[in-house]
């Protein structure tokens, strides 16, 4: 049976981890490398690296941190954050990066997508969409959250599914960084409305947020960062508790 | 002593990783330019992710260079679309024929199947994630690895299960999650991706040179 996939993101700002409050806010969390490997013994299932600060200061992903990080893992590694051409796209896979995640970028120009599917394959680009509850359904928005789109989330995810992307990584505005658990009610209605997986993020708190990601948000995976930082809940934990409430994991 | 590894590059895909993969086992890697290099390798890998039809870049002069290593008992392994390559052929791609060293085609996944109490379960496409292996025999590339361990994927067409199977995975239906017939391999997860479990396949691999 297909697990349900736990992936650790690491928010990376001039070669540090570090991680928001709501996009805003920092404090340092470590080594990017060495944070990865903890990870990977852990029994992590992927890594994102996310140069969070890369889009408001036009700054390219780092290639030195993609590729120390690429040294010492042997699974998923996705890429993001001011990826806004095919050549930077080129240089994070170059770096290591198995995929490439596309926000800003994608919005503007979402031919972006498929120019970047033809050429390294769905499987290899990620739409990532930052979305916040606006009525009855969720807005999206650019450049790190700051910006309204008009867009609506499970829209831009149905034409981005089309244009070529391979997967979803869905982050909620309002609880990113707030640790009062994912945001099921959107995940699960952008879940269900395209054939792709989607990521889960923003939110977690405790194991309880992701066994309801899983459950009640139909997620296909679920992404945090500080949670793991800090070890304060343990992948292998975590993935224990999903096996004993009947979530495929692999452990 | 370091093997030098022949690493086919058809332009489906990037090698990094399947690079990284092999070095950290200390193979060497080569990306011949052309099919005459083929001679000086000690086995070959075929990578590779995307659409059939791209196999249609690997030329009847590679063709010919392959089989003749091949037949000269030197190993050969194909990764993902690498896998499907050894088949007859993909519904992907019908114009593009594979190998046709492991009978069969590759057919699309599928997209949906009836759940247990007879409704409709969609199934998303491509498979995406860590799912299980399952050995209906002994192979060399499994040498070591325990039943049910999990391997990552990324995929929307699959190999059918024949005599070839030396692995079996389930979505949807089950598939060829990895093949062997004397000294050919394929496996369509990604063992450069599949944490110690895909190092080990690996490994198993270079051993059997």
């Amino acid at each position: 049976m297909l697990s349900k996939r736990v992936i650790a993101c690491l928010d990376v700002r001039d070669g540090q981890v570090v991680k928001g409050i709501q996009f805003e806010g920092l404090r340092h969390a470590g080594d990017p490398a060495e944070l990865a490997a903890r990870y990977n013994r852990e029994g992590i299932d992927e890594v994102v690296i996310l140069d969070i600060t890369a889009t408001l200061e036009k700054r390219r992903t780092m290639a030195a941190t993609v590729s120390a990080v690429a040294r010492q893992i042997f699974i998923p590694l996705t890429v993001g954050g001011g990826i806004r051409s095919e050549e930077d796209a080129a240089a994070a896979v170059e770096a290591g990066a198995d995929k490439v995640s596309i926000n800003t970028a994608a919005l503007q120009n979402p031919s972006l997508l498929t120019l970047l599917a033809d050429r390294y394959g769905s499987q290899a680009v990620i739409v990532a969409i930052d979305a916040k509850r606006d009525g009855r359904g969720f807005g999206v928005f650019s450049h790190s959250g700051t910006r309204e789109t008009g867009r609506d989330a499970v829209e831009w995810a149905r034409e981005a599914t089309d244009r070529g992307a391979g997967e979803i990584l869905l982050t909620s505005i309002d609880r990113d960084g707030t640790r009062q658990g994912f945001h099921c009610e959107m995940t699960a209605a952008v879940s269900d409305a395209v054939p792709i997986p989607v990521i889960a993020s923003g939110g977690a708190g405790g194991i309880d947020d992701f066994v309801k990601v899983f459950t009640e948000g139909h997620a296909d995976a679920a992404l945090a960062a500080s949670i793991f930082h800090y070890a304060e809940s343990s992948v292998r934990r975590l993935k224990a508790t999903l096996r004993d409430n009947g979530i495929p994991v692999r452990l | 002593m370091s093997l030098t590894i022949g690493l086919i590059d058809y332009g489906a895909g990037n090698l990094t990783s399947v690079r990284k993969a092999l070095a950290a086992l200390d193979a060497e890697v080569l990306v011949p330019h052309t099919p005459q290099e083929l001679a000086d390798v000690a086995a070959l890998v075929v990578p590779g992710v995307g659409n059939f039809k791209a196999t249609a870049a690997i030329t009847d002069e590679w063709r010919e260079a392959i089989f003749a290593a091949i037949g000269t008992g030197r190993p050969l392994l194909g990764i993902c679309l690498g896998l499907q390559w050894l088949f007859e052929g993909s519904t992907e791609a019908p114009e593009c024929s594979g190998l046709g060293l492991m009978n069969g085609r590759c057919d699309r996944l599928p997209s949906h199947l009836n759940g247990a109490n007879g409704t409709p379960q969609l199934l998303k496409i491509p498979h995406v994630g860590w799912n299980t292996l399952h050995f209906p025999r002994l192979a060399t590339l499994f040498t070591g690895i325990d039943e049910g361990a999990q391997v990552y994927f990324t995929h929307s067409y699959a190999a059918p299960v024949t005599e070839d199977a030396a692995a079996v995975t389930t979505y949807g239906v089950p598939f060829a999650s990895a093949v062997e017939r004397g000294q050919v391999f394929g496996v369509q997860f990604h063992p450069e991706k599949s944490g110690d479990v895909g190092l080990k396949v690996l490994k198993n691999f270079l051993e059997s040179i």
